[in-house]
């Protein structure tokens, strides 16, 4: 493995195996009395997170803690960063305090890119700007797994504001590195320009998809990055791109509905939908926590002259 | 058992010396899993954990064993011990073995922990710690398929296949059916280029 997780598509086939396989190791800790490891004892984790953010700053909080790693949080608001400090000089400061991993949330994508050409110690990207979210496509890879038994062959659409979300960057690259078929489906007001060559299909039919996928993962319309008209109204987007439950008959039996959350209920996906018993919205939350101590454990755990992992 | 063969003959650049072969292996964990019963008092609450990766499969022979002897099964399981080595930061990270704790739990039984070679006891302490984090045992013993000797902390077996004293150029190299095909255990050099503690493979308990 690399020193950083920068990117789902730095992920080699064998380096998202073993970061799947650990975290299902993993995953059997969390049923313990003890639900701490002392692995990464005296090692330093900083969560930087210069955007909102509840379910991946505690995920990596307690994937961090249950490692029995030091977690120092630090959010823009009410930081230096008000004042108008620079992320470089904020990244020294956390170099000088002794920053063993970063994990960095940021608006701006590339963000983590930059940070890691500063700092000593490994960067975790936790969502860069609308680039990447690899931790996000790793638990859903997982969880995946977990429900389906498989990831190779498996039908995956991605459906919604492909436009503006990291999370389907990353699934796609991720998908399609471990053998799956991942179609992107959304209005093509909310399709990257470059969606061409992202190694997936794209359509526009969401009723179409439906019937032969083994999962359906929903984005979240984002609206706080939408800066023009991409759709008429929220109640036409809905019509044609929601889960509802009429939608939801069309899965197959087996077929898994999905969600990065935080969810707009009534918009993307219906709120029948979202707690029906194909829904893996609470297990991907639960699942969050073992794959980021899997990330943590390969990227800490080792020596750092052994970071080129064999 | 047979006197210890003379380790010291073992000449750079030679193959392997077979030091045990299967019939003895077989009968090296037959004579374990009795004094398991005597010690024991037949075997009642204890389960049999072994260390990734060959102790697995010799715990679950031991088991065996003492089913065909006390004519009730015997609750065996694997215990990884990566995550509390203290020699995790020496080399790059590894991938986790499986954990599989039987039904019966360890609360208030009788643990033995089952390795193939016991070396500087550094794999049994880890054990120890990640049993500390699972329950509390009434009582754990260490049973060993061979114990090379060279100890670095406080720490003995219970049960010995076979000792069998080394010097530390040498490799203590178990191959069991399960994992390899065949079953021996086999005294090799280290070759001179291979950095002391990374040679051996799973030899380094």
């Amino acid at each position: 493995m690399n020193r950083h997780l920068i990117s789902a598509a730095d992920l080699s086939l064998d380096d998202a195996l073993l970061i799947l396989d650990t975290a299902d190791e993993l995953a059997a800790m969390a049923e313990r009395p003890v639900k701490k490891l002392p692995t990464l004892r005296g090692r330093t984790v900083v969560n930087l997170f210069y955007e909102d953010s509840t379910r991946t700053r505690i995920s990596f909080e307690a994937a961090a803690k249950r490692l029995s790693a030091d977690v120092i949080n630090f959010s823009a608001k009410g930081s230096s960063v008000a004042k108008g400090e620079s992320l470089k000089d904020t990244a020294l400061t956390l170099e000088a305090m002794g920053a063993d991993a970063v994990v960095i949330r940021h608006s701006a994508s590339g963000a983590p890119h930059r940070l890691a050409s500063w700092v000593q110690g490994s960067v975790v990207n936790a969502g860069d700007g609308m680039h990447e979210h690899p931790t996000q496509a790793l638990l859903d890879a997982f969880t995946m797994r977990r429900r389906l038994g498989r990831l190779e062959g498996l039908r995956v659409i991605i459906v919604g504001d492909v436009l503006h979300s990291r999370v389907a960057r990353s699934n796609v690259h991720l998908l399609s590195t471990l053998g799956a078929e991942v179609t992107v489906i959304a209005p093509p007001t909310l399709l990257p320009v470059a969606v061409g060559n992202w190694p997936c299909s794209v359509g526009y039919d969401l009723d179409a998809a439906l019937p032969k996928a083994d999962v359906v993962m929903m984005l979240r319309v984002q609206q706080e990055r939408m800066n023009a008209a991409y759709f008429p109204t929220v109640r036409e987007y809905s019509r044609r791109y929601g889960l509802d439950v009429g939608r939801m008959g069309l899965l197959p039996e087996h077929a898994i509905v999905m969600h990065p959350g935080p969810m707009n209920r009534g918009v993307e996906i219906a709120a029948e939908v979202a707690d029906s018993a194909r829904s893996t919205i609470v297990e991907q939350v639960a699942n969050g926590v073992s794959v980021r101590m899997a990330v943590l454990y390969l990227l800490l755990g080792g020596s750092n002259a052994g970071a080129e992992q064999s | 058992m047979h006197a210890a063969h003379d380790a010291r003959d073992t000449n750079a650049g030679s193959p392997p010396k077979v030091v045990l072969e299967p019939a003895e292996i077989s009968r090296a964990l037959t004579r374990i899993a009795h004094e398991i019963l005597e010690r024991t008092s037949g075997a009642r609450d204890v389960v049999l954990l072994g260390i990734p990766t060959r102790g697995v499969p010799l715990a679950r022979r031991l088991a065996q064993r003492l089913e065909q002897v006390e004519g009730r099964p015997v609750p065996a399981g694997s215990l990884d011990v990566t995550m509390y080595r203290d020699d995790l930061r020496l080399r790059p990270a590894r991938a986790l073995r499986h954990t599989e704790i039987p039904p019966t739990g360890i609360e208030g039984m009788i643990v033995v922990l089952v390795d193939d070679v016991l070396y500087s006891g550094r794999t049994v302490r880890a054990a120890l710690d990640a049993l500390g984090d699972l329950g509390r045992p009434r009582a754990v013993q260490l049973a060993v398929l061979v114990d090379r000797g060279h100890r670095e902390l406080p720490i003995r077996a219970d049960y010995v296949g076979k000792n069998l004293p080394t010097s530390q150029r040498e490799i203590v190299r178990v191959l069991l059916d399960e994992v390899d095909g065949k079953d021996a255990v086999q005294l090799g050099v280290r070759p001179p280029a291979a950095p002391s503690g990374a040679a051996g493979g799973e030899a380094h308990s």
